[in-house]
This record gives structure tokens, C-alpha cells and sequence, in this order.
């Protein structure tokens, strides 16, 4: 038999995160601070009307694009939020989750050899959508003294001719980190001059704490080059309705749409219609979430500095992203020790690029109760490790 | 910061003066000082546990009762509402507005004893002039705690990017 597959794709390593939870999953008792994804439930309300579009029997698929009044109220929801003005009618479509989106970006805009800069430490999809779209990954190593920020001097030095896409991942997953208005200023300003366009990540963009997020669309001459991504599994806790939609110039939202035309349809009914009771009436439970989690990330930066890790304070997500050097240990050893030892599972840094070896990702997205059982954990591990 | 404070407490009031002020983003004394201000001020009024007495073997019975009353010159309800509420076994009386003019919900070791408070306390009060008993069947959900939920929160994955 000839060789069934793609050199490209079995090229693509698997995730790091999939080791630890083959791990994780043949073990008993083991508890966690690793998930991505909220711990609260949907909200009653959003759940309720995605069970009466059931009942109603809206089972069909919607339009490519999505359902009209969902478009226009993550029209109306981009304006109040960001200030940014999308047509419902091009500008706008709905995804199956953030990661389709960010998929289709990349394969709508990328020919052969393209180059994508890449900060990392970031989600693991990235890197492998882009290779998949035939483009090569250019990686900036994020540093901790930069607060996990993309510095204006960092994206200079990695622009090349080649160039055309920067992806900017941000409120970060893995490390919490946000880039301000000030910030992204100065990001805009090398787009601008290089010719660049942008796929902006900005799912957790409801998860900022103590100001509001901004996305680098709203600067002057950026909408035109930006692909802004968003969804409803953070902001909304509603990983498990496979939602998220893209908003951007119409040259590029139609090209992607036509992807998800033929790979995908439309994004589930039931989800859409429970979308919009979340935009229309969903404001109060995502400040209420919020509220719960900054109440965590401060409960756990305390504790976790104070039992010597140093850790610098994210404002964004809902992870801590903690240096774990000193105990003279790779971040893989240090995660797959103690889940040996303690049975607790948590993310080492490399999953999310190499820049992340030294680090952990430690999420907070668990009850204070839970949280603190696992810092018992955290803290009798390293007693047994001090160097 | 107190309704920071008093959102957290609303839902469970046992954590400790350290947790909250992690949580919060301050020190002890600071909260410490805060929730002395509300207990003093009547904005915090007590710490009781939710028990759901359905899942012990003592048995307890819960009754709404709904009361009309004669409102008193230059006190309106509050006199009576006073006569009523300082009976132990009434646990929640509130002023109504609608039909009836005081809810008062009650809770008794069995139906005769709720029966002889209704009948011979509460409707042989001067200026109460009916009263309308409802027992409670099941009791699904109080201060914002459902009692049995069936959750299949645990199926959340233990690791994902």
C-alpha cells in the first residue's frame, strides 16, 4: 500500500497538552489545575432559549454566514464593547469556536512561504494552523520582564519582506498577559509601515481585570488589516456549543466565509439562537464571572508568592503563569512529578512554546475551595523539592 | 470593597478574614474592620447555616401563611408585624404588596403544631383578621442554593489547552 498520508500533517507534533492528559486520565483521584475552559455552567437563561429553539424545532441548518439577528448583535455587542463598527451583512461571520476562525484567517490569507509572526507562549493552535496553511511560523519568544507583552522592538527585528501576518494573542492564553492601549499603539505603528495585516485573538477579551480590554482594530487605518476573532466559550462559559465568529474587511471575512461555506456549512443552530439571548441579555453574568474570577487570581498570586514562586501578575484570562527555575527542574519534569507525586495535573509552559520552558500554567478557573486543596498540594511538593 | 464583601459572604460566609482578604486584594484588619461596620450598622444580621432538614431524620414542616391585617393609626403595620415576628417559630415575615398584607412563613416540628400556632396565636391577634395556610411539599431551591441538583459539572476535562 502506497503511504496514506500527508507529509505536512504528520509533521505537526501533537499538543503537549495531550501527554499529561493521557496521564492524567489513567490515574485515579487526581485533581486538576489545568483546564482551559470556564468551571461555571452556562448561564440558565442562554441555556434555556438554545432548549426552546430545540422545541420550536429550529433544527435546520442557518446560513453560511450565520443566523441575521446573531450577526447583528455581535455587531451592536463589538460597537458597545470596543467601539468598533461591523456590518452584520460581510463583515461578520459565525464560526465553529474561536479555532475555526483563526484556521480560516490563516488559509484565506496565506500563499506558500508567507511568513507569520507568532508571539509564543500562546494557544496551541497557531503554529500548526499556520504550517497547515502553508505558511511558515516566525516565533517571538515572549518575556517575563515585559510582562509577557509584544514590544514594537521585538515585531521590528522579526519582520522580513516576507512578512505578511502578525497574530496577536491577546489577553493571553497561557500567562494572563494583556497589552494596552499604549501598548498596542506602538504594535499598530509597525503594522502600519510594513504592510502587515493582523489576526487578532481576543477571546478572552471579557476577562480583563481592572481595565478594559482594547483591540488594536480600533487604532486609525487598522480595521482595514485586522481580523478581529471572538466567541462566546469564555466570556459566556459556553466552550461546549462549539461558538465563536469573525469580524473583519469584507475582501477577506468573504474568502473565509467561503471555507466554511464548503468545510463546515454553518455553525450549530441551537447555539446561534442561544448566542443571541447571551448578546441581548448576558451583560450582567459575564461582569459576575468576572467578579469570581479576579476574587480568584488574586486569592492564588497571594498564595503562590507567598510560598516563593516568583510570578509576575496577569490581567487577563484566567491564568497564573509562575517560574518554577529555581527547583532545578524542566517545566515538563516539574509538571509530570507532581502529578506522580501529588496528583495534581498542571500545564508546563513548553506545551505553549519552547519560550515557555522554566514556567507553568496554572488556571484558575476552579472555586476558591478547590484552589486551595490544590495548593496544600503545591506547597507539600515543593517542601520535598526545596533546593 | 463592603459589597465586594457582601457578595462573597452572600454565598458562603465561613471563609476566613485571610481568604477574603486575598481575594479582595487587601489586608485582615481592613475587612475585619469592614464587616464589624456592617454587622454594626444592621447590614450584616447573622451567619445561620442552610440546612436541608429533609435529609436529617428530625422532622420539620414549613408553612406560608398569608395574613390580612388591620393596619394601626400613626404605626400602620409594623405593630403587628412586630406581635407576629417575635414569636420563635415565625422565621421570615415580609409586607406585602397585592392582595394580603403580611407573608409569614413559619417552621414547626409537625403540620398540628404549625395548625396550633396559626390557630391559636396568629388569628386570635388583635388586627388580624384572616389568615391563609400553605405547607411547604419540597423545598428545591433557598437562597440561591438548589437543594438536590443532579450536575454533571465533573465531566469538565481534567486537562485542556
Amino acid at each position: 500500500m502506497r503511504n496514506p498520508l500527508s507529509e505536512k500533517v504528520k509533521g505537526i507534533q501533537p499538543s503537549g497538552i495531550r501527554k499529561f492528559f493521557d496521564i492524567v486520565s489513567e490515574m485515579k483521584d487526581a485533581i486538576s489545575l489545568g483546564v482551559g475552559e470556564p468551571d461555571f455552567d452556562t448561564p440558565w437563561h442562554i441555556r434555556e432559549e438554545g432548549i426552546y429553539s430545540l422545541e420550536r424545532g429550529r433544527t435546520f441548518y442557518t446560513s453560511n454566514a450565520g443566523l441575521k439577528e446573531l450577526k447583528e448583535e455581535i455587531s451592536n455587542y463589538q460597537q458597545r464593547r470596543f467601539g468598533l463598527n461591523y456590518n452584520p451583512c460581510g463583515e461578520i461571520y459565525v464560526t465553529v469556536g474561536g479555532s475555526e476562525a483563526i484556521d480560516g484567517a490563516l488559509r484565506a490569507m496565506l500563499d506558500e512561504g508567507d511568513e507569520v509572526i507568532l508571539p509564543q507562549p500562546s494557544y496551541v493552535s497557531y503554529e500548526p494552523c499556520i504550517v497547515l496553511a502553508d505558511g511558515v511560523p516566525v516565533i517571538i519568544e515572549l518575556k517575563e520582564e515585559d510582562e509577557f507583552k509584544l514590544t514594537k522592538e521585538q515585531l521590528e527585528a522579526a519582520v522580513t519582506d516576507k512578512t505578511k501576518i502578525l497574530i496577536l494573542p491577546f489577553p493571553n492564553n497561557p500567562t494572563g498577559a494583556i497589552m494596552t492601549e499604549e501598548d498596542l499603539k506602538g504594535i499598530a505603528e509597525v503594522v502600519l509601515n510594513h504592510d502587515l495585516f493582523v489576526i487578532s485573538d481576543e477571546i478572552y477579551s471579557e476577562l480583563t481585570y481592572g481595565s478594559r480590554h482594547v483591540s488594536i482594530a480600533s487604532f486609525p487605518g487598522m480595521k482595514e488589516r485586522t481580523i478581529v476573532i471572538n466567541g462566546f466559550s469564555k466570556s459566556y462559559a459556553m466552550t461546549g456549543w462549539r461558538l465563536g465568529y469573525a469580524c473583519g474587511p469584507e475582501l477577506i471575512i468573504s474568502q473565509m466565509l467561503k471555507i466554511h461555506q464548503f468545510a463546515i456549512m454553518c455553525a450549530p443552530t441551537t447555539s446561534q439562537y442561544a448566542a443571541v439571548e447571551a448578546l441581548r441579555n448576558g451583560d450582567e453574568d459575564v461582569e459576575n464571572m468576572r467578579n469570581a474570577y479576579d476574587q480568584r487570581r488574586r486569592f492564588l498570586i497571594k498564595a503562590i508568592r507567598d510560598m516563593g514562586f516568583s510570578c509576575f501578575e496577569p490581567f487577563g484570562a484566567f491564568y497564573l503563569f509562575p517560574c518554577i527555575r529555581q527547583f532545578g527542574m524542566s517545566s515538563d519534569e516539574f509538571a509530570e512529578t507532581l502529578l506522580r507525586e501529588e496528583k495534581l495535573a498542571v500545564v508546563p509552559g513548553t506545551a505553549f512554546g519552547n519560550c515557555g520552558e522554566g514556567f507553568l500554567r496554572i488556571s484558575y478557573a476552579y472555586s476558591i475551595e478547590d484552589l486551595k486543596g490544590a495548593l496544600e498540594r503545591i506547597e507539600r511538593f515543593i517542601k520535598h523539592h526545596k533546593v | 470593597m463592603k459589597k465586594e464583601i457582601l457578595d462573597i459572604i452572600s454565598k458562603n460566609s465561613r471563609y476566613s478574614l485571610e481568604d477574603l482578604a486575598a481575594m479582595i486584594g487587601t489586608d485582615e484588619e481592613t475587612v475585619a474592620r469592614e464587616i464589624k461596620e456592617m454587622e454594626d450598622d444592621k447590614i450584616i444580621c447573622g451567619y445561620p447555616a442552610l440546612i436541608n432538614w429533609d435529609n436529617t431524620s428530625h422532622e420539620k414542616v414549613t408553612a406560608l401563611i398569608e395574613v390580612n391585617v388591620t393596619p394601626q393609626r400613626d404605626m400602620g403595620f409594623n405593630k403587628v408585624a412586630e406581635r407576629i415576628y417575635k414569636f420563635e417559630e415565625v422565621e421570615s415575615v415580609y409586607l406585602m404588596s397585592g392582595g394580603f398584607d403580611l407573608t409569614v412563613i413559619i417552621q414547626g416540628k409537625s403540620m398540628k403544631e404549625v395548625a396550633r400556632f396559626v390557630s391559636e396565636k396568629l388569628s386570635t391577634l388583635e388586627y388580624v383578621n384572616s389568615t391563609a395556610t400553605y405547607f411547604v411539599l419540597k423545598k428545591y431551591k433557598e437562597h440561591g442554593i438548589t437543594m438536590e441538583e443532579e450536575h454533571d459539572g465533573k465531566e469538565r476535562m481534567l486537562v485542556t489547552p
